[in-house]
């Protein structure tokens, strides 16, 4: 069985006109509509001007050249690319939940109620002791996480500038402590893929604020001594940061806040199958301890003898985001949890786990590291990328590939929960054909995609980023 | 725990598959594949009950009926406008919704022209050259234009220059995004809701690193001296960043025109349907800031048959190839609402657009004189062109009204003690006669 996505074309030029290409108007602004003075307003607006019926056919040809959950499997190794149940789309759409974020708190019980529910259940779940929904996403998440650690340190005393990262982290770590002002120590990792205890004790100092974490980490092994690595850096005075990205492995069978973790993301729309919408809204919930609650960003949601209102934790860190974060995603994520509750989270890790195992037992790649939980990162004897672009030819989407850099030519494979075994086998399938497949056949790929091989070089060196510039170009030859 | 009947209704293993898994990998049972030490498994329950999906939908539905069915005049930063219905159902598209970053552009062609189109209508918007496919919202939008002024700016000011009306929501993130950086952030006085100039010229030195101004600024005045702003902030080496919103943008003056180096602000304001506060930040930019500019943007490139094809470019300034160096950490951000908001855009073309916004200049400055009209209400407070929103004052303690009217099924905000702010759109245009019927008797 093979996937071909629809591929519209209009001549030699391009897959699909823009809009402006199909009709677009320049109007002139005529100031006397709005009684404003004419140096108050612009001289014209050019934009695209189509019907209703013209821009839905626009966007159906978009949709059907993108590739979804919904055409196939997806097992990007660390996106955790879940089936979004339709049913958290109605949910979200209630109608007295489109209320606007000013409203007074006696007038949206029922937002704050959920929010408060949606708090309690990632607290459970996390084995964390408060929670905040803020973070619009999970490097938000991150950026929130750090910045009340950091507050807990400065309200201590602490005069602390490292955070240590392992080099098998995601970049946003690192790009979240560098932009809270840390300086970003990275820690080799040990010859099995996990932390290596030596060198974390040769890190860890009085300058150490936090430790960011991924358990299991990117090669999808749980790190086994996550109590030595607790005491390591607690010792130390610093705290434990746990990167929620691989919390699907664990529902149900380990918390971040019993393994020794101080404060914590999740991302919900990778656990908990809220669309990830190509490339968001997502929402970076945070959790964090009760020595660090009091700093968590305003506000957040508390039960009084009243009901349910914000306040504003004591020491807050003031805000991340200019209102109360993602909502929509949010509401899918209850949903989500509710549909599922225990027995639908922990089983979800249970056939993630067995999912993974499955696949990698399936493949004729070499896997150098494991037993792993979720997730397993293979190795390609040829360029990854390329193996890639050929298994999309085999109508899958292919892993992650290049990264973590412990492996070569990674090929990073998490295919979740939400596969059978059939759809398993058929990505076993694309595995191995493209293994079996000429170095020439492969790096001709891929050529039953929509579009065939991009020049992704002359993009990045002759940048052109609107229709704008298209036109800029035309007139340059 | 190990078959669908009992587990995750999504998970679609029947006993017999799992058994024959579980075979093949040479496991007795899911628990072995778990590499767990035992003194940090959990044994415990959640005490989150399974329900169907019927009782979800109807448990929520019951959950959010508990807020009070009110008619909003509410804005500052955040707006109501009208949805078109083919645009939900056509952003709902599966393809759309569930797809992940288009890491690999061969099958990710229709986001990407989207997300491409999304960016050519902010820098028509703009007039400014280069336009990411989006930030979390207007307030971190205003972070990141703080943190590239620190990037780009070759002499060593290190302050934030803002309004003193600056929303305080915007104004706390931006605070915590410089905390990492040396940057502070102070405030200039403002004059009659707009930028006092004077005061302003004042007050500008080799320190600032950017400055910033709105139109329309918290209280919905238009600014009338872009131009002069830009001109204080260039003389002082400082960059020019405007806040404005996408609708504000199609009528009022092209900041490019005005000197601006750095646009932020709203743009879910077309698109997303109130959503206690999720956002859309635009973010556009100079040509010459093209390598620091945070997020993702979409380039335009070929494929081997020589078509058009789009791909994410510029990636070297990203988290996941830049780490500590990127120019930012966002990476998951708001691609379907930027979906939503070009369709939005797409929908109403170039006319629609500008009734949209002329209708807001228009009806809030009708609005107004109608509440003026009413005793113990001074409306606008400002005696400036408004957008969509506006200050008034009041003789009853403004608490007291907002109280008296959310009993008559209306919210506004009440902003000081004797000052409610009022935003009127297309949304709650039906509702304006009463709401003015009902501040004849409370007020």
């Amino acid at each position: 069985m093979k996937y071909d996505q629809a591929r519209w074309t209009n001549g030699d030029d391009c897959y699909e006109p823009l809009l402006t290409e199909k009709r677009s108007e320049d109007v002139a602004v005529e100031s006397t509509e709005s009684e404003l003075p004419a140096d108050l307003t612009r001289e014209s607006l050019s934009l695209p001007a189509l019907s209703e019926p013209e821009l839905a056919r626009h966007y159906t040809r978009l949709s059907e050249m993108n590739y979804g959950i919904e055409n196939g499997p997806f097992p990007l190794g660390s996106c955790t690319m879940k089936y979004n149940p339709s049913f958290t789309e109605d949910v979200a759409a209630l109608p007295a939940g489109a209320v606007h974020p000013d409203r007074s708190s006696d007038s949206v019980q029922g937002t704050l109620e959920l929010m408060y529910r949606l708090q309690e259940y990632l607290e459970r779940i996390g084995g964390m002791d408060a929670v905040t929904l803020q973070p619009p996403a999970g490097a938000a998440g991150e950026f929130t996480g750090i910045l009340v650690a950091k507050a807990y340190h400065e309200a201590h005393g602490n005069d602390r500038n490292e955070v240590l990262v392992p080099d098998s982290a995601h970049g946003t770590n690192f790009a979240t402590a560098a932009l809270a002002g840390y300086d970003v120590v990275s820690l080799p990792s040990a010859e099995d893929g996990r932390v290596d205890l030596d060198a974390l004790s040769a890190a860890v100092s009085d300058d150490t604020a936090a430790l960011m974490l991924t358990n299991p980490n990117t090669l999808g092994l749980f790190e086994r001594d996550i109590t030595e690595i607790a005491d390591i850096v607690h010792d130390a005075g610093g705290l434990l940061y746990y990167d929620g990205a691989n919390l699907n492995a664990l529902l149900g069978r380990a918390r971040p806040g019993d393994m020794g973790f101080d404060v914590m993301h999740y991302n919900v729309h990778k656990t908990f199958a809220t669309p990830h919408g190509g490339g968001g809204p997502g929402a970076g919930p945070v959790g964090v301890v009760d020595e660090l609650e009091e700093f968590l960003p305003e506000p957040r949601v508390e039960q009084t003898d009243d009901g349910f209102e914000l306040f504003s934790p004591e020491r807050t860190i003031g805000r991340v985001h200019g209102y109360q974060g993602n909502w929509l995603v949010l509401v899918k994520t209850y949903a989500y949890i509710a549909r599922l509750g225990d027995a639908g989270l922990t089983d979800a890790s249970a056939k993630a786990v067995l999912n993974a195992n499955y696949l990698a037992s399936q493949i004729e790649y070499d896997i150098p590291f494991d037993p792993f939980h979720h997730e397993f990162v293979a190795s390609a004897d040829m360029d990854a990328a390329s193996v890639a672009k050929r298994m999309l030819d085999h109508g899958v989407h292919p892993p992650t590939t290049k990264w973590p850099e412990a492996v070569d030519e990674a090929l990073m494979t998490e295919p979740t929960e939400i596969e059978n075994q059939r759809t398993l086998d058929q990505l076993a399938h694309a595995f191995n054909a493209v293994a079996a497949e000429s170095e020439e056949t492969v790096e001709s790929a891929p050529q039953r995609t929509t579009a065939r091989q991009i020049d992704q070089a002359s993009a990045a060196r002759n940048p052109r980023l609107s229709w704008h510039a298209l036109d800029e170009s035309d007139t340059d030859t | 725990m190990s078959n669908n009947d009992t587990g995750s209704p999504f998970a679609p293993h029947t006993p017999d598959e799992t058994a024959f898994m579980l075979d093949a990998i040479g496991a007795d049972s899911e628990e072995d594949l778990f590499d767990i030490p035992e003194e940090v498994l959990f044994e415990g329950e959640f005490d989150i009950p399974q329900q169907s999906e019927q009782s979800v939908i109807a448990e929520t539905d019951a959950l959010l009926d508990r807020n009070a069915d009110l008619t909003e005049f509410l804005g500052r930063g955040h707006y109501d406008h009208y949805v078109p219905s083919w645009v939900d159902h056509l952003a709902d598209r599966s393809e759309f919704l569930t797809s992940y970053t288009q890491y690999q552009p061969e099958v990710a062609q229709g986001f990407l022209q989207a997300l491409f189109e999304y960016q050519s209508m902010l820098v028509e918007l703009t007039g400014l050259p280069v336009a990411n496919c989006s930030m979390y919202d207007a307030a971190t939008a205003l972070g990141e234009a703080a943190t590239l002024a620190d990037r780009v700016r070759q002499t060593t000011g290190k302050t934030v220059l803002v309004p003193e009306l600056l929303h305080h929501n915007r104004r706390a993130v931006l605070e915590n995004y410089v905390a990492g950086t040396d940057l502070t952030v102070e405030s200039y006085p403002m004059d009659d809701g707009n930028v006092d100039l004077n005061t302003l010229e004042q007050r500008m030195n080799e320190d600032i690193a950017l400055l910033y101004a709105e139109t329309p600024t918290v209280r919905g005045t238009i600014e009338e001296h872009l131009e002069e702003i830009g001109d204080l902030a260039h003389a002082h080496d400082a960059l020019f960043c405007l806040g404005s919103d996408i609708v504000a943008l199609a009528l009022l003056q092209e900041p490019a025109s005005v000197g601006v180096d750095v646009v932020v602000g709203e743009a879910g304001s077309l698109g997303l349907p109130m959503s206690y506060g999720m956002g859309l930040g635009l973010f556009a930019c100079r040509e010459a800031f093209l390598r620091q500019v945070p997020g993702r943007l979409v380039g335009v490139s070929e494929d081997a048959t020589e078509r058009r094809a789009y791909t994410l470019t510029l990636q070297t300034r990203e988290q996941h190839i830049r780490r500590e160096r990127a120019t930012s950490n966002i990476c998951t951000n708001q691609a379907w609402v930027a979906l939503r908001t070009a369709m939005c855009v797409a929908s109403l073309g170039p006319d629609g657009l500008l009734d949209l916004a002329n209708d807001c200049v228009r009806s809030a400055r009708e609005l107004a004189a109608r509440l003026d009209a009413i005793d113990g209400i001074d409306a606008p407070i400002h005696d400036r062109h408004h957008f969509r929103e506006f200050v008034v004052r009041t003789d009853r303690k403004a608490a007291e009204i907002t109280a008296a009217l959310e009993k008559h099924g209306f919210a506004v905000h009440a902003i000081d003690d004797h000052m409610l702010q009022v935003c009127t759109t297309e949304t709650n245009a039906a509702a304006r006669d009463e709401f003015v019927e009902t501040l004849e008797v409370i007020a």
